[in-house]
């Protein structure tokens, strides 16, 4: 059964049509990389499976619940998606321990003891540990990211959702973010990936997709959208991405 | 130099730094001058004796700080206590979905920024003839926490809007997007964060409803229950003589120029921490 699946989802901003009638699925243990010029729609299609942004139309699948039915609990919905943002959204006023354990307490109910003790688990496996009482201020923006991805790891979520995770960061601190997500993949995590990191996409992702003016121009493995496409869009999109200088 | 300047300032013989230099010499002799009258026409003995008499000031100072000083703190923080949670729902409900809130609460907004504090602890005595029956709880106590927390709680309110828009969006959608309810996410994320972003303004706030507790002697109150500006008249009127009004002034300043310092201080941290 596939974890995502979306038909015909439109989205609208008052006159302007960010999502033009989009119709995609992620199966169970895939890392689906979604790539495309900014304003292609990529992010607001990524915002769609949470619903932090509605759809004007159409429908959004996850493990079988139809997310859109209005009369669906998305705050259920949504405690089983992890989403990773590119500005990090870490709880500012909390420590990076508390920010991995606040909504494993007030969402899932776990005391207090086992909250911790799951986020102790989570930092390490993004290599943060010691980073625990910290807060997020003090931690640079590959630190921050990393707890981004921790926080919502702690959920146990069945589907990671992320949003342009290296967009923000300085270049020298790409690396480390990657490496967890490599890692998380590598588990068997299902992933939908909006990025620009096209080494991460052809080595790590299962499907490759490519939106252009709020459509899916073109959707497979990488070794076919990346290495050989298809459609001119792509070809120009990609030239301009991997060979900036041409 | 590249001479650009000089036929400009010779043009009429006084060049610009000069007139400043005249300038500022014109207004220290003015202020040297003012000072001097105020000296030669202050009456210094009478002043010895009226304002500066320390037998009166030292009568009063263990029921000043027994009963006055303690009295106006209790006013204040319970002023501040009813103004802020007050303030802080009528800045949630400027924000709600539901359109009467809204409604609601900028008409309060607007009247009671616009009132006099004086009008409306006037005010508070009528009460009973609005809701017969009706006694704010905890008499004259009761009715000073109410009259300050409805005067501060319209300005708090306004402060709270703005802490509450300055927490970034990512902050609601992080905490949204883990499950969180909407109230949730506001009463764990959001609020503590606008609350942090806006104690600098609170802490004025705060110097501000402390001044405003004078107000409590309109109210009627007993020996007991007075506060500095009340005992400063009374023992005013018992010695026939003012100085118990200067002292409770400077029993004012004793509070009011630390918190005031403070939250210059608090502000200044959050300008460099951002």
């Amino acid at each position: 059964m596939s974890t995502v699946e979306i038909r015909n989802l439109r989205k609208s901003f008052g006159e302007l049509e960010v999502l033009k009638g989009i119709d995609f699925t992620v199966e169970a243990g895939q890392v689906v990389c979604v790539i495309g010029p900014s304003g292609s729609g990529k992010s607001t299609l990524l915002r769609c499976v949470n619903l932090l942004e509605r759809p004007t139309s159409g429908q959004v699948v996850v493990d079988g619940t139809e997310i859109t039915d209005p009369d669906v609990d998305i705050d259920a919905v949504r405690r089983r998606l992890g989403m990773v943002f590119q500005q990090f959204n870490l709880f500012s006023h909390l420590t990076v321990l508390r920010n991995v354990t606040i909504a494993q307490e007030r969402v899932l109910r776990r005391g207090r003891a086992e909250a911790e003790r799951v986020a102790r688990e989570t930092l390490e496996r993004v290599g943060l540990s010691e980073k625990a009482e910290a807060y997020p201020a003090q931690l640079s923006g590959g630190q921050q990211q990393r707890v981004a991805i921790a926080r919502a790891l702690a959920m146990n979520p069945s589907l990671m959702l992320f949003d342009e995770p290296t967009s923000a960061l300085d270049p020298e601190l790409v690396g480390d973010v990657l490496a967890v997500m490599r890692e998380l993949a590598g588990d068997g995590m299902t992933m939908m990936v909006v990025t620009h990191e096209m080494g991460f996409a052809r080595e790590v992702a299962d499907r490759v997709v490519f939106m252009d003016h709020g459509m899916i121009v073109e959707d497979g493995p990488p070794e076919q959208v990346i290495a050989d496409p298809r459609h001119a869009r792509t070809r120009e999109f990609l030239g301009r991405v991997l060979h900036p200088e041409g | 130099m590249t001479g650009h300047s000089a036929p400009l300032a010779s043009r009429r013989g006084w060049s610009p730094r000069d007139r400043r230099r005249l300038s500022r010499g014109g207004q220290y002799v003015l202020l040297a001058a003012v000072a001097a009258a105020l000296v030669y026409l202050a009456d210094w003995g009478a002043i010895r004796q009226s304002f500066l008499n320390t037998q009166v000031a030292a009568d009063g100072l263990p029921r000043l700080f027994s009963a006055a000083l303690k009295n106006t703190m209790i006013y204040t923080a319970s002023g501040y206590v009813v103004g802020f949670a007050l303030g802080m729902l009528l800045a949630l409900m400027r924000q709600s979905s539901v359109a009467p809130y809204r409604w609601i609460a900028s008409t309060y907004i607007e009247i009671f920024r616009g009132l006099p504090a004086l009008v409306i602890f006037l005010m508070i005595g009528s009460l009973p003839l609005a809701f017969p029956g009706f006694q704010v709880p905890g008499g004259v106590y009761g009715q000073a926490a109410l009259g300050l927390g409805l005067v501060s709680a319209a300005y708090m309110a306004e402060t709270f809007r703005a802490g509450l828009q300055a927490v970034p969006k990512g902050q609601m959608e992080a905490a949204r997007s883990l499950g969180m309810t909407h109230t949730r996410a506001m009463l764990s994320i959001v609020i503590p964060q606008a609350v942090r972003i806006v104690i600098p303004p609170l802490t004025n706030e705060l110097v501000l409803l402390f001044k405003d507790s004078s107000l409590v002697l309109f109210l009627g109150v007993t020996a007991a229950q007075v506060e500095l500006a009340k005992f400063g008249n009374d023992q005013a009127s018992t010695f026939a003589s003012p100085t118990p009004i200067l002292v409770s002034g400077l029993t004012y300043l004793l509070i009011t120029i630390p918190l005031g310092y403070v939250a210059r201080r608090l502000e200044q941290r959050q300008g460099t921490a951002r």
